[in-house]
């Protein structure tokens, strides 16, 4: 049944994003949101506005009784998840199928299998997908950890099964490590999340991280291609790119099709990414983690390939079977996304809510700004800092750096303090200019620079 | 003998205690010391120590724990 009222479940860009999708399938929405979002721009761009709780997201946005409750007064058929909150919650989703409403995105038990680090593994594994060396399953106590450490070699990582987003990881350099570190990691993961469980990966140094997007109906499966995430700072994605230069031709076709096979091992249906790290120095791949979601740097894709990627799952919810073949997919170009977020790159990346005051946006060819912002716009300290998202596209790499350069020239927001320094300089970088970066390559840059990051 | 507030630094959502399986950094009848942690803002996802300005004894807290406070709140009262 083609859904006719979406409720979405988040806030800031995203939800303005899921807004534009919906309004544009001529789908109504309803914009729940919490006591210090009643004035975003979410809230006013939707058909109905509820709040759903005080400021704090575990009192709201991740309050999943009061999402269904909204879902409920208002008559919404469904409900989109975004990314973050409760996007990834299997629970969430099963709850919202029971409540007779629509989940847009994957089935429960795709989101619990895939939730499972250790289980996605296997899983990969099954779907005959190249993972890190490591343990096969879950990790039986200290010795276990040992043997396996010294037929993969040193340093690994020790690395909790229900965890993600970087928390809870562990890098061990020797047996003594091994010792004291398993048990203090499954102590935390107990804590964190509920299951002591752990998984042991081999560290691979110098890596970059490229994912590959895919959409799945259910049965079928396409990919819309890879792109590279490589620029991180703690863990976080700041720069993105499609499609990732570093990965030549007969590689990628590879990567991407090992990212449809394990897309079709769970029956997947809705967007989702398959995340791998990639040594350049081998042509390796290695699968990390599926992402059961619609991901932050989806419009680098978007941009690539020119498809709607929000519109297609939110079609794929309703009901629809992909008509878009594999063959009918190409990319043409590259694009860029950039981080906009509220904090000061001269000062450690602190922080800095405050309100918005005059803004000047980029425009002209090739140039796209999602955001929530508006001038008078307070921003809440509640929620994540991601203001905005710049993105790019020109006929290859070195046009769209220029491109990226000329719209950040642009662009001006009054009252915070962003990272827009940042991209400045790192559109200038020759390493960046080059593609000659790895995950850990951006933070010795800023010990180097990010003083002068003003 | 006067009162005194000590006040936050930060907007965000204040944390009297470093995490949630731990006691609070600081009691009602507690001395404070300049310098001394008295509680966290969580701002924006990323936590930041709130230090006593001023010493003296606790009274009471002003704000309790994960309450939603602006920057310049009062967070404690204190005899100096």
């Amino acid at each position: 049944m083609p859904i006719k009222k979406l409720l979405i479940a988040n806030r800031g860009e995203i939800a303005v994003r899921i807004i534009r999708a919906a309004q544009e399938l001529g789908i109504a929405t309803v914009q729940v949101h919490s006591e210090a979002d009643a004035d975003a721009l979410p809230a006013q761009l939707a058909d109905e506005a509820v709040s759903i709780g005080p400021p704090q997201a575990a009192k709201s946005y991740l309050n999943a009784q009061a999402v269904l409750d909204a879902a409920r007064q208002t008559g919404a058929d469904a409900v989109h998840p975004g990314y973050g909150f409760l996007a990834e919650s299997a629970e969430f989703a099963g709850a919202v199928a029971d409540a007779g409403l629509v989940f847009v995105g994957p089935s429960a038990h795709a989101i619990t299998l895939m939730g499972d680090k250790a289980a996605a593994r296997h899983a990969a594994q099954d779907a005959g997908v190249p993972t890190v060396p490591g343990s096969a399953e879950r990790i039986e106590g200290v010795e276990q950890v040992k043997a396996i450490a010294a037929e993969i070699g040193y340093p690994i990582m020790i690395k909790a099964a229900a965890g993600g987003g970087g928390r809870g990881i562990r890098i061990a350099a020797n047996a003594e490590e091994v010792a004291a570190l398993v048990p203090q990691a499954s102590a935390e993961a107990l804590s964190a999340f509920g299951d002591g469980g752990l998984y042991v990966e081999k560290v691979i140094e110098r890596a970059r991280h490229v994912e590959v997007q895919i959409l799945g109906d259910g049965e079928n499966v396409v990919h819309l291609f890879e792109r590279e995430c490589s620029l991180q700072r703690r863990r976080q994605k700041v720069w993105e790119e499609a499609p990732a230069a570093s990965v030549p031709d007969n590689v990628r076709a590879k990567l991407c099709s090992s990212a449809v096979a394990l897309a079709e091992a769970v029956n997947y249906s809705g967007a989702g990414t398959v995340e791998y790290l990639y040594d350049d120095a081998t042509d390796k791949f290695y699968f990390i983690e599926m992402n059961t979601r619609i991901q932050v740097e989806h419009p680098v894709t978007e941009a690539i390939t020119g498809i709607d990627l929000v519109r297609e799952m939110i079609l794929i919810a309703g009901g629809k079977k992909l008509d878009i073949t594999q063959d009918a997919i190409a990319r043409r170009g590259h694009a860029i996304e950039v981080r906009i977020n509220a904090e000061d790159p001269s000062n450690g990346f602190m922080p800095f809510p405050g309100v918005i005051g005059n803004m000047r946006l980029p425009g002209g060819p090739g140039v796209r700004f999602d955001s929530m912002l508006y001038p008078g716009y307070a921003i809440p300290p509640f929620y994540d800092s991601l203001l905005a998202k710049l993105i790019v596209w020109g006929d290859d790499r070195d046009h769209a750096i220029a491109r990226l350069s000329r719209a950040l020239g642009e662009l001006d927001i009054e009252g915070v303090k962003t990272t827009k320094p940042l991209f400045c300089a790192l559109a200038k970088d020759g390493a960046v200019q080059e593609g000659s970066v790895h995950t850990r390559w951006l933070e010795g840059w800023l010990e180097d620079n990010a003083s002068r990051l003003t | 003998m006067a009162t005194e507030q000590i006040l936050s630094p930060l907007p965000g959502t204040f944390y009297r205690r470093p995490a949630p399986d731990q006691p609070s950094f600081k009691e009602d009848g507690d001395t404070i010391a300049v310098g001394d942690v008295i509680g966290l803002v969580e701002v924006m996802k990323s936590f930041h120590e709130v230090t006593a300005d001023k010493a003296g004894t606790v009274v009471k807290f002003l704000a309790e724990n994960e309450d939603a406070i602006m920057a310049g709140n009062p967070l404690v009262e204190i005899e100096t």
